[in-house]
């Protein structure tokens, strides 16, 4: 059934009716399909990898009125697959670029944007005035928030994930349907995970899945087909792979199972394990003197002949693009079994691209007994920032 | 009898960049026993500390989620495939 069964269907204008003829001639869509899109409403959250494509093909296809949430700003490293954006739009902000983007391409549609952080605060009357919600964001927090907000409204959760040549899709939160929560209760604890930004993504990934977002988006409008309900998409861009696993609403589900405890939005940060920059900094700063070091540092010390190891825990196409000199490349995923290449009494700096990863080395080696481990604050960009701007950064 | 295991995107750094490995076991947790003792940073991102399996990582036999079916238990015969699913975040940034 379509989502927006309950509304009165608007007509279409000769105009419209001359740009969706190609919709109009196929029976399942039709003119009454076509109105239904017309009618029917999106909500993008993102407006990035996944955001881009799935906008765009929803501004083509006629639905009514898309809603985009976004607080970033277009940045080279976003046009490798963000393709709302282009290179003129380069630091503006990427509301603005995708707004115009959707207009050239179909001025018919109406758009909303809210430059904005989705929060618990505002999420239930953001998505209160759309018939489906597009799931497009880059962290868990965001992604639990949308889940359970959708649960609580009762809308459509067309959902997307990526990293690096694997993607993930389905629709939650439909009536009958499982939810994200039924799929994964709890997120996993902060930094187990790597995020696009340290893994990595292939530019036409993105491209896949939010059209198949998009798809999903509006098959649910147009009430057609067989929606990915229930049914969990997993797409392998290396190998050309779809595989399908099956999805059960779990009774137990703490948001949409039969005795919910999540009956409002909650602090989505705080169940994700993040704790607040202030709460944070006393602890984090007394351990930083003994476990951290500065770039600049780091330059004054080899400057001065101080020997030190360097280790550099990234993969080796990233040590390709730049690289600290003297250093040792040692992949995080393969330090365990290479700790007779280090020794135990030296004093070693682990470093990868921005501190996180080389933190868990930092960590692996002091549990296998190795004494001064300084993980070097900031990575290789921070480097690159403070002691050799000669070298490019990713 | 080893068992195919397709191993997801973010934990191929574990299985020397292998998509898929194999594994011998009777059943599911037999399987990922001998699945962490032959690569063993895989363990950490399977399992917690009390070593159950942590609750966003998902196992399927063939298509089926193994929390509906005898969880570790389930027992695995010959031409099945386990795959291993977790959460993955990533989309806008």
């Amino acid at each position: 059934m379509s989502v927006v069964f309950e509304k009165e269907l608007p007509t279409l204008t000769n105009d419209e009716v001359k740009r969706y003829s190609r919709h109009l001639i196929m029976p399942e869509v039709g003119v009454d399909g076509q109105r239904k899109l017309k009618a029917g409403s999106v909500l993008c959250i993102g407006a990035g990898g996944l955001g881009s494509p799935a906008a765009m093909y929803l501004a083509a296809a006629g639905v009514g009125r898309i809603g985009l949430i976004d607080f970033d700003v277009v940045d080279f490293s976003n046009l490798q697959r963000q393709i709302i954006h282009g290179t003129p739009d380069v630091g503006r902000s990427k509301l603005d670029s995708a707004r115009d983007r959707l207009r050239a391409i179909n001025p018919h549609v109406e758009l909303e944007t809210y430059e904005a952080a989705l929060s618990s605060e505002n999420a239930l009357k953001l998505f209160e005035p759309y018939d489906v919600i597009l799931d497009g964001t880059d962290n868990f927090p965001t992604r639990y928030l949308t889940n359970d907000a959708c649960v609580l409204l009762g809308k459509p959760n067309a959902y997307g994930s990526i990293f690096r040549f694997e993607g993930q899709a389905s629709v939650f939160a439909t009536k009958d349907g499982p939810c994200y929560r039924c799929l994964y209760p709890e997120p996993p604890p902060p930094g187990l995970v790597p995020s696009c930004a340290e893994g990595g993504v292939l530019g036409v990934l993105p491209g896949v899945i939010g059209v198949i977002q998009a798809t999903e988006a509006i098959k649910l409008i147009t009430g057609i087909g067989e929606p990915l309900i229930g049914r969990f998409l997993i797409y392998d861009a290396l190998r050309m792979r779809f595989r399908e696993l099956k999805l059960k609403k779990d009774p137990d589900c703490p948001v949409c199972g039969t005795h919910p405890t999540v009956t409002r939005l909650i602090d989505y940060e705080q169940f994700c394990g993040i704790v607040p920059a202030a709460k944070e900094q006393t602890p984090v700063s007394v351990q930083a003197n003994n476990t951290e070091i500065t770039s600049v540092e780091l330059k004054q010390r080899l400057d001065r002949g101080d020997k030190l190891t360097l280790v550099d825990v990234r993969e080796p196409n990233e040590y390709q693009i730049n690289r600290i000199p003297g250093t040792t490349l040692i992949p995080l995923g393969e330090i365990e079994r290479r700790l007779s290449e280090l020794n135990p009494d030296d004093e070693i700096v682990v470093h990868c691209k921005m501190g996180g990863r080389s933190a868990k080395a930092a960590d692996i080696l002091r549990s296998k007994g190795f004494k001064h481990v300084l993980n070097l604050k900031g990575g290789i960009l921070d480097w690159i920032d403070k002691v050799d701007p000669t070298q490019p950064k990713y | 009898m080893a068992t195919k295991i397709l191993i997801p995107t973010p934990l191929r750094p574990y299985t020397d960049k292998k998509d898929a490995v194999e594994a011998d076991g009777a059943t599911v947790g037999e399987l990922l026993a001998d699945l962490t003792q032959k690569h063993s940073g895989l363990r950490n991102h399977l399992f917690n500390e009390h070593g159950k399996l942590r609750s966003f990582v998902n196992i399927y036999l063939n298509d089926e989620d193994i929390r509906y079916l005898q969880k570790e238990q389930t027992p695995v015969g010959a031409g099945d495939t386990i795959s291993i699913i977790p959460s993955v975040a990533g989309g806008a940034s």
